[in-house]
């Protein structure tokens, strides 16, 4: 795959103090470190090292990742939502590419 | 052998029902629907002169994990494949200075059931033609591009994007244009004969043993309908012909090359096995 592209599913709008499930994706070949070329050499790791998830500046998920995790790793966790505002994903990559998306979301 | 595969089945579904889940490795009693809207018909009575009764996806043998990540397009990794194709046929190439969608449009009303109807019948070539062969010929005639060599990353993820256009359509080939029926006839020979030094035919596992374990696999009915498939094993979409190669490798056989008239006429009748299942590409399997 091509340059690695995010995804994210949140809900549009929520209710206040409603916890949410949002969904992420990101494509990527997660290289391990671990395998060989034909030739015999080593292929160099490249992963997603790490993945943050903020609201409107607040860190509410956010994990390291190793090389064991699969290509195009998917992440799904809650989130509860008391005022509108904006979600913001990174991830960060081995050669310090930083992939970045925002979702908003309004509160009834 | 019809009235052996019964008792087997009737025997596994004695087993079933002491047995939990998927675990068992026979089909669930589940449905499959992507997204909560689109239902998908993955069990159907089968078409007459079929050996079984019932035609199933292999949907219906996978773990409850697996079937989870073919229900939700979000989850399904094979969806980054659909939308890498849909920029290859957007995408210009060779010397002609056309893209798939410069003759096709978008392809909204153009692939719409259209994947759901090959391998189909082409004259100039006198065989059957898949839809990467159909792509290939596509490319050198129309396009002056080169053809995609078998498994090029590029063909994988157009014939994904193809395909996925019918999800949801039955699949459906017709065997009355041109020599259709001789090929038929060729690959269900092929389909029962037995190969390799483990000695198997297709028909050994997939319709006498299917809904038991190989190794620490469950065998399904051997259905075409979810292909190019995303396979968590290799991390990456697996084209028809890779996993009749792997298959064919598997019993320990020289197998033969993509394409060629031996797995084009199994393409087609294996295909014909299926007739009725909704497509599901991208599906996802172990």
């Amino acid at each position: 795959m091509a340059t690695p592209k995010p995804r994210v599913k949140v809900p549009k709008k929520a209710a206040k103090g409603e916890v949410i499930t949002i969904k992420t994706l990101i494509s990527h070949p997660m290289e391990s470190g671990q395998r060989k070329d034909k030739e015999g050499n080593l292929i160099p790791r490249q992963i997603i090292n790490k993945f943050t998830c903020e609201f409107n500046g607040q860190l509410v998920f956010s994990c390291d990742m190793d090389p064991a995790v699969s290509a195009n790793p998917y992440m799904q966790f809650s989130a509860k939502v008391n005022e509108p505002g904006t979600f913001k994903f990174t991830w960060v990559d081995d050669d310090g590419s930083v992939y970045e998306t925002e979702n908003k979301i309004a509160v009834e | 052998m019809a009235s052996r595969t019964k008792s087997i089945a009737t025997l596994f579904s004695a087993v079933m029902v002491c047995a939990t889940g998927a675990l068992a490795g026979g089909p669930v009693d589940e449905k499959l629907v992507i997204d909560g809207e689109m239902e998908i018909d993955t069990r159907i009575p089968a078409p007459e002169g079929h050996p079984f009764d019932e035609v199933i996806s292999g949907w219906h043998y996978r773990t409850d994990e697996t079937r989870d990540l073919e229900a939700d397009s979000f989850q399904n990794p094979g969806m980054l494949y659909v939308e890498r194709g849909e920029e290859i046929w957007n995408t210009v190439d060779g010397a002609a200075g056309k893209s798939c969608a410069s003759c096709h449009g978008d392809g909204d009303e153009f692939l719409k059931g259209l994947g759901a109807n090959y391998p189909k019948w082409n004259a100039d070539a006198g065989k059957p033609f898949n839809i990467e062969l159909q792509i290939n010929q596509c490319r050198e005639a129309n396009m002056e591009a080169e053809p995609y060599k078998f498994d090029a990353a590029d063909q994988k993820a157009l014939t994904t994007f193809i395909k996925h256009k019918s999800i949801g359509m039955p699949m459906e080939i017709d065997l009355t244009e041109g020599d259709m029926q001789a090929w038929w006839n060729k690959g269900k020979e092929l389909y029962y004969t037995r190969t390799g030094q483990l000695n198997l035919a297709c028909a050994t596992c997939h319709e006498g043993y299917n809904g038991n374990y190989i190794r620490a696999d469950h065998l399904s009915q051997g259905n075409v309908n979810g292909f190019p498939t995303y396979r968590l094993k290799q991390s990456a979409m697996v084209s028809l012909h890779n996993r009749f190669r792997g298959c064919i490798r598997d019993t320990r056989a020289a197998f033969p090359p993509a394409f060629s008239d031996d797995l084009m006429a199994l393409e087609v009748y294996v295909t014909w096995r299926g007739s009725g299942l909704d497509i599901e590409t991208p599906a996802v399997r172990q």
